[in-house]
């Protein structure tokens, strides 16, 4: 049975990400298949993976597993990285497997011509690899080592054309800031391994109920943090838009559709601990509620089609991290898959945009693509009507769940998300507008791309479509609850909707900013520049650590330890100073020096061991 | 068994053979030195296949000749790891010095005079024994930085013989009391008579501030950097490859079987020095404009992390200390390697000169930016089972004070990556447009330490496996307070 071959959807995406790093350049425009293998193999073990759960009579188990010592120790077992799949791990590699599929076809031809592209593909190849891995562990301790690998391989990548100062900045600031959040993870494991004494989940959680309430709240917050920095929510949400300096199919793959959903998925793994502690959904749904509206307003006020789609994406896992909040694990799950459906979608189509107007992003600088670009343009619309949540495409169903969930538990921070949908119909319908309709702008020839460009864009259509249907396949899955629709919450949600896309509309008539004097001017500079959260960072830490290491060094360092070392009395300097001029009198002062002290040390040794 | 001997001679034999054939020619006393330390590695390959690395008890396997006074020889967990080390990064140093022309026979007879000693370290189950060789390793260093190295060489050399001597000084007075309270010189029966010893704890102390020198903790760590920026590549590579290392193993191997009781008030020192160590090493790291000495600060960091791993005082600490040892002694070889090959080219290491090295010498700027992934602790590479050991047992022993360590973690991402972005990325500098990038040959010393780094990252159990009974009792012992 091909299940029990769990762990070839780590290995096989290895294996060719070596096998392309090493012999790409001979593979030529065939690097692009070559490559596509390894999520082609995710995807199928995935789908399998899905049948044999919904096919099962007891939901929620799992099918195949396996482990391996790691780390031995004699004195006991020592600690194991293993896999385990069952229906949640089915359905991430599905995602997974399907929009890597597609992004690396879409890749080939977005890409050609570049120079590096082994590299890429190589790299592509290996998050393949450490997503799956981070997916498929059975436990904290390979999710820890997937959850790592996926956060250099995203710094690999978007620094891809690290020549460019602002990709090579972006880079090091995403890897930085996750690493904030990943010391949450890394305490949470520390902590676990001394309460529980194992770092597998299905042991964890088999003491959760069992563990005093304080560990409880430390071990979920801790997780959170370590969620937070992954899923680019705020306070550590800082880098996710300077990350779309990297190649926009790796901003679809990673930074819209799976890495940044990890927090998501692993809070989701993790339920049956994370669900126990009231403290830390109380803080979840704090954050992704705040979250998801404000960085909706950034979105808002964005001119570069990227950044509208990183802080949507920000503002959609605020979405998923309220759900959380509020216990509706099932709708935040259901959200990330239909999100990263309409999210990769509109991510390759502004790949296919920013490559058929010649490297061009400021939507001012776009309009009236629909008539140049019809496929870019149709599927475009596809996906933004999902994400906006109109009725009957993907959005619309999770979103209402969400909803429907946070509805029942904090009726203020569902109003808060119902404020979020209507800014994300807003900016949803202005970025449509001002890139797809109305007259072109630019200085180009606008052009749709080749057949592996609107290939993906299709097969991501049909799937931000219809995905809404999933949502009680995806509860099933994870042995969780899909409730019916709610009718006063879907006709509310679908008239802030139209409401919303109607003023985006409206809004969006005039290509142009309001002058920077006007108070909505002032506003639009500071939304855009993300409320002002990178002067925060820089001001709060960054600068306080740079400026810190930098007096260490002179003061602590130099003038302190240093001179002490160099200078325990003039006696040392002048002694070092006779010695240098001994020019050839090394050997010699060694056998005087070495022969002086041993006599004062026997001296010693005889005077404290005279006791005995 | 008479092979352990040869792990000795066969370097100091070659050592002879480089002297004697350099008069005919410096090619032919290369390759007797890479000959002698290929022999090396063969003759521990063959021990290995003896079952040196099958994993002993911490006295076990006794393999001594009696004919020499104090010379008695012993590979066990604790030193099987470490003479692996020693094997490799010998290796890469010789391969690291093809270039030099200043003296290259003499310069190669010190490496492999350098590797003999610090061998006769690890292997020595004599505490006398081991004292000499401790103090042979100062010379042929002294001298390879005096002789070999850059600008400021004499007072790096001079700074660095006067420190570790003052510390070899205290270690010595531990030595003797130990070795006359109990009456004895055999390590084991130190360890097995250690109840005769009157001042258990200041046998400890004498010998611990030998080796926090040596490791070095903070604050006694200013040779390092300045020896490290002074030496030339093959010294860095030795120094930071083994014999730091050599502090870590005598705090495993002396000072706490001797005196476990004293571990009780020990932990805590350990684990404030280590903490402090790694913020203090990772932030200067942070502000350095001297390539090298970026990677010689990031030392202290990572030696700090081998405190806090044997301040937890469990096996699985000691494990972590063991792992993060090894790996430093890695990957800092493999990043004094590389600025070694970019200062042979460009005869300067100040980062603020460079951009773009990617473009111009991919090869190195991605050797580059394996090192800096290496030694920031990604897992899947060596550096991380040590530090993710070392954290999680600290935690287990210190809860929540610990938690500072962790800002070193982020700090080490920020200095490493930061190299890799003033250096390899960025719009290539004009100044450095026709730079060569590395060569085969270049590449075969990087190639190998790439691919132990690998191998440790992935399967850490090769020590793990050699060294857990080892661990598993020096932790009893610990936890055994007397």
């Amino acid at each position: 049975m091909v299940l029990a071959y769990g762990w070839s959807v780590v290995a096989l995406p290895l294996a060719i990400a070596l096998l392309v790093g090493l012999v790409g350049r001979f593979l030529g425009r065939g690097i692009a298949y070559v490559s596509a293998l390894a999520p082609a193999w995710v995807l199928f073990y995935g789908i399998v993976a899905c049948f044999e759960v919904l096919s099962a009579a007891e939901k929620g188990g799992v099918l195949a597993r396996g482990a391996a010592v790691w780390l031995p120790a004699a004195g006991d077992g020592g600690m194991a990285v293993g896999w385990a799949v069952d229906g949640l791990t089915g359905l991430m590699l599905v995602v997974v497997g399907m929009v890597a599929l597609l992004v690396m076809v879409f890749s080939s031809g977005y890409m050609a011509g570049e120079r590096g592209l082994p590299r890429y593909f190589a790299t592509l190849s290996l998050f393949t690899a450490s997503m799956s891995l981070l997916v498929l562990a059975d436990g904290f301790l390979g999710l820890f080592i997937g959850w790592e690998l996926v956060g250099a391989c995203s710094y690999l990548l978007i620094g891809f054309w690290f020549t460019k100062p602002a990709a090579a900045k972006a880079a090091v600031k995403a890897f930085l800031t996750t690493r904030v959040g990943d010391i949450g993870l890394l305490l949470a494991l520390a902590l676990l391994w001394r309460e529980v004494g194992d770092l597998s989940y299905a042991a964890v959680f088999g003491m959760a109920s069992a563990l005093p309430g304080a560990v409880l709240t430390s071990v979920s917050l801790l997780l959170l943090f370590g969620a937070v920095g992954k899923s680019a929510q705020f306070p550590l949400h800082i880098w996710l838009p300077d990350a779309m300096e990297g190649p926009t199919p790796v901003s679809a793959l990673i930074h819209a559709a799976t890495m940044v959903a990890a927090g998501v998925f692993l809070i989701v793994r993790i339920w049956p601990l994370y669900s126990l502690s009231a403290t830390a959904a109380m803080v979840t749904l704090a954050i992704g509620g705040f979250t998801a509206i404000a960085a909706a307003c950034a979105a808002a006020a964005q001119r570069d089609i990227k950044k509208v789609l990183a802080y949507s994406t920000i503002s959609q896992l605020g979405f998923m991290f309220a759900a959380l909040g509020a216990g509706a694990w099932e709708a935040a799950l259901f959200h990330l898959v239909t999100h990263a459906m309409f999210k990769a979608l509109l991510f390759l189509g502004s790949g296919s945009v920013i490559h058929g107007c010649g490297g061009v992003q400021d939507v001012y600088e776009m309009g009236g693509l629909f008539k140049r670009m019809p496929i870019t343009g149709a599927t475009w619309a596809v996906g933004a009507l999902a994400l906006a949540g109109v009725p009957p495409l993907a959005g619309f169903f999770s979103k209402d769940e969400i909803l429907h969930g946070v509805w029942g538990v904090q009726p203020l921070w569902a109003a808060v998300l119902f404020g979020a949908s209507l800014l994300t119909a807003f900016y949803v319908a202005r970025t449509t507008r001002l890139a797809f309709f109305g007259t072109y702008r630019g200085a180009g020839h606008p052009h749709e791309g080749g057949p592996e460009m609107q290939l993906p864009l299709l097969v991501l259509a049909v799937g931000a479509a219809i995905f809404g249907v999933t949502g009680g396949v995806i509860a099933a899955l994870i042995g969780g609850h899909h409730g019916d629709l709610d009718p006063g919450i879907a006709l509310a949600s679908a008239g802030i909707a139209i409401v919303g896309l109607l003023s985006g509309w409206f809004t969006a008539a005039s290509a142009s900013d309001p002058g920077p004097s006007t108070s909505t001017g002032k506003l639009i500079i500071i939304a855009r520049g993300g409320w002002g959260g990178d002067a925060l960072v820089n001001a709060m830490l960054v600068g306080p650590v740079t400026r810190a290491s930098a007096l260490l060094d002179v003061f602590v360092e130099g003038s302190l330890i240093n001179r002490i070392a160099e200078g325990t009395g003039p006696a040392a300097r002048r002694l070092g100073r006779g010695f240098t001029s001994l020019q050839s009198g090394d050997a010699q002062w060694y056998a005087i020096m070495s022969g002086a002290g041993a006599v004062a040390l026997l001296a010693l040794v005889a005077y404290l061991g005279r006791g005995f | 068994m008479f092979a352990v001997e040869l792990l000795i001679l066969v370097p100091l034999v070659g050592a002879a053979l480089c002297v004697g054939v350099g008069r005919l020619s410096a090619r032919a006393s290369r390759l007797a030195s890479l000959g002698a330390t290929i022999a090396s590695a063969g003759v521990l390959a063959f021990l290995a296949a003896e079952g040196i690395f099958s994993g002993v008890a911490l006295e076990g396997w006794r393999v001594a000749r009696d004919t020499v006074p104090f010379w008695d020889l012993r590979i066990d967990g604790l030193s099987a790891p470490l003479l692996a080390l020693t094997a490799l990064t010998g290796l890469v140093a010789v391969l690291a010095s093809w270039g030099e022309h200043n003296r290259s026979s003499v310069h190669h007879a010190l490496l492999l005079g350098l590797q003999a000693s610090v061998t006769g370290v690890f292997l020595a189950a004599d505490v006398v024994l081991l004292y000499v060789f401790w103090e042979a390793v100062l010379i042929p260093m002294y001298f390879l930085i005096g002789i070999w190295g850059h600008e400021n060489r004499r007072h790096a050399a001079m700074k660095f013989f006067i420190y570790t001597f003052a510390g070899s000084a205290f270690m010595l007075v531990g030595i003797l009391m130990a070795v006359f309270g109990i009456g004895q010189t055999d390590i084991s029966m130190l360890v097995s008579g250690r109840t005769a010893l009157a001042q258990p704890s200041l046998v400890f102390w004498l010998i611990a501030i030998g080796m926090l020198v040596k490791l070095p903790a903070f604050p006694v760590h200013t040779w390092l950097p300045d020896a490290h920026v002074e030496a030339p590549t093959a010294g860095s590579i030795l120094l930071a490859g083994v014999l730091l290392k050599m502090g870590g193993y005598g705090l495993l191997r002396l000072a706490l079987p001797i005196s476990p009781g004293s571990f009780a008030h020990a932990g805590i020192v350990f684990a404030v020095l280590g903490i402090v160590g790694i913020i203090y090493g990772a932030a200067l790291a942070l502000v350095q404009s001297d390539l090298k000495r970026l990677v010689a600060l990031s030392s202290v960091s990572h030696m700090g992390f081998v405190l806090l791993a044997i301040s937890a005082g469990t096996e699985r600490g000691i494990a972590g200390a063991m792992l993060v040892m090894v790996s430093h002694g890695l990957v800092a070889p493999l990043l004094f390697l590389l600025v070694g090959q970019l200062y042979v080219r460009t005869h300067t290491r100040e980062i603020s000169r460079f951009a773009g090295l990617g473009v111009v010498t991919p090869r190195w700027g991605s050797a580059l930016t394996f090192g800096a992934l290496a030694s920031l602790g990604l897992p899947g590479l060596s550096g991380f089972p040590g530090e993710f050991l070392s954290v999680i047992e600290a935690f287990g022993a210190w809860s929540w004070p610990m938690i500072p360590a962790m800002i070193g973690v982020v700090i080490a991402a920020a200095y490493n990556l930061r190299a890799v972005r003033e250096v390899v990325h960025g719009p290539p500098a004009e100044e450095w447009r026709a730079l060569r990038d590395l060569d085969a040959g270049d590449l075969v010393p990087v190639m190998l330490l790439v691919a132990a780094i690998v191998v440790l990252g992935v399967c850490p159990a090769i020590v793990l496996n050699m060294s857990g009974d080892a661990f598993a009792t020096l932790a009893e012992l610990i936890a055994g307070g007397v």
